[in-house]
């Protein structure tokens, strides 16, 4: 008989996954995908010169995938206090449906193939930035200031502001005012968005101890925050008109979103109260996606419909 | 000892098969579509697939 018969080994029961393909799509942050494929999208359009579309393709294929990634990878690594807050508890590691060692390795996986692919079939600029990018969103905002400071979604912003400048990058292999300006408009459009969510999500910031501005400073301070932070946007996103980066349309547009976006953050502003302080919360934070969305849009549709009919412009 | 069984080894149930097969064919589109692109990049770039600049 030999020593390990006498000896009874417990055997574990290994964990056999019964994640299908839809959890590990939810890693990936769909709805933020959409957005960072959009914003991409407009930052290629509008870059000088013709980008074969196979390379097009390829560029936001990638930049896609390297947001999803940062999607997996956030998730894996904030599967605790996911697990706290009733938006986030339905996300497949609180439901325990993936583990967390497995979105941490789907996450570094969908990065390396993205960062690897673009930098190879298209340039190392982009695949560069698209890594910083990964790695802002990763280390600087997931694991080093979000749990830490309440100024955590206003630095953070800046890895969601950057797919635009990796799109242009993609597109002429440089860099230029035009994606920049486009990183400023989203990075300033991050704070009055994310701290209106929080405003009427606060609760649940407070419940998994994630020190956002409401929790911290209070809704009072977090209106007034809103209130500044709108005004830059609004002017950040005028100012490419007057400094003739964009057109006169994109100007109009801009003016007219603007004062939109003002009025919605001045009703927040003002209206601290009861119900329809959560209801001015509300709508401040629907037109806020709608807002980066028409303005977006317009740059795409002035590209589109000027090599359409160029005179039309 | 004779009469001792062997042990079964891991029996998967019903739906672990399923998901496991449901993830074996993403991979493997996945895989396909790495392929595709990068066929399609080389057609596109010709002998200037190997001139990557910085």
């Amino acid at each position: 008989m030999s020593v390990i018969e006498n000896n009874a080994i417990e055997l574990s029961s290994p964990r056999i996954s019964e994640a299908d393909v839809a959890d590990y799509i939810a890693l990936l942050k769909p709805r933020v995908m959409s957005l960072v494929i959009f914003t991409a999208l407009v930052g290629l359009a509008i870059a000088p010169g013709h980008v074969h579309p196979v390379l097009a393709f390829t560029s936001i294929l990638c930049i896609a995938v390297g947001a999803g990634a940062s999607g997996a990878l956030n998730m894996a690594l904030e599967g605790d206090i996911d697990a706290l807050m009733s938006r986030t508890a339905n996300r497949p590691i609180p439901r325990g449906r993936v583990t967390r060692p497995e979105a941490l390795a789907f996450g570094m996986t969908l990065a390396f193939f993205a960062v690897m692919t673009l930098g190879i079939l298209v340039n190392w600029i982009a695949g560069a930035l698209l890594a910083f990018t990964i790695f802002f969103y990763v280390v600087i905002y997931t694991l080093l200031l979000k749990r830490w400071t309440a100024q955590n979604i206003v630095i953070g912003g800046a890895a969601g502001a950057l797919p635009p400048v990796v799109a242009w990058a993609a597109a002429t292999g440089s860099l230029s005012v035009e994606p920049i300006l486009l990183f400023l408009i989203i990075f300033f459009w991050t704070p009055p968005h994310f701290w209106a969510l929080a405003l009427f999500r606060s609760d649940d910031y407070a419940r998994a101890g994630v020190p956002m501005l409401p929790v911290v400073a209070g809704p009072d301070a977090t209106r007034l925050q809103i209130l500044l932070y709108t005004i830059v946007l609004v002017a950040t996103a005028f100012a490419p008109w007057p400094l003739g980066y964009f057109d006169a349309v994109y100007g109009v547009t801009s003016l007219v979103l603007g004062a939109g976006m003002m009025v919605l953050a001045i009703n927040v502003y003002r209206r601290r109260e009861g119900v329809e302080a959560s209801r001015a919360t509300r709508k401040l934070f629907a037109f806020s996606i709608f807002y980066l969305f028409a303005l977006f849009a317009t740059l795409l549709i002035e590209v589109v419909v000027h090599a359409i009919a160029p005179s039309v412009w | 000892m004779a009469d001792r069984k062997l042990p079964d080894g891991i029996v998967l149930t019903e739906a672990q098969k399923k998901s496991r097969r449901q993830r074996s064919i993403a991979i493997a589109l996945a895989l396909g579509i790495l392929v595709v692109l990068f066929f399609a990049v080389t057609m596109v770039k010709g002998p200037g697939v190997l001139v990557r600049p910085m």
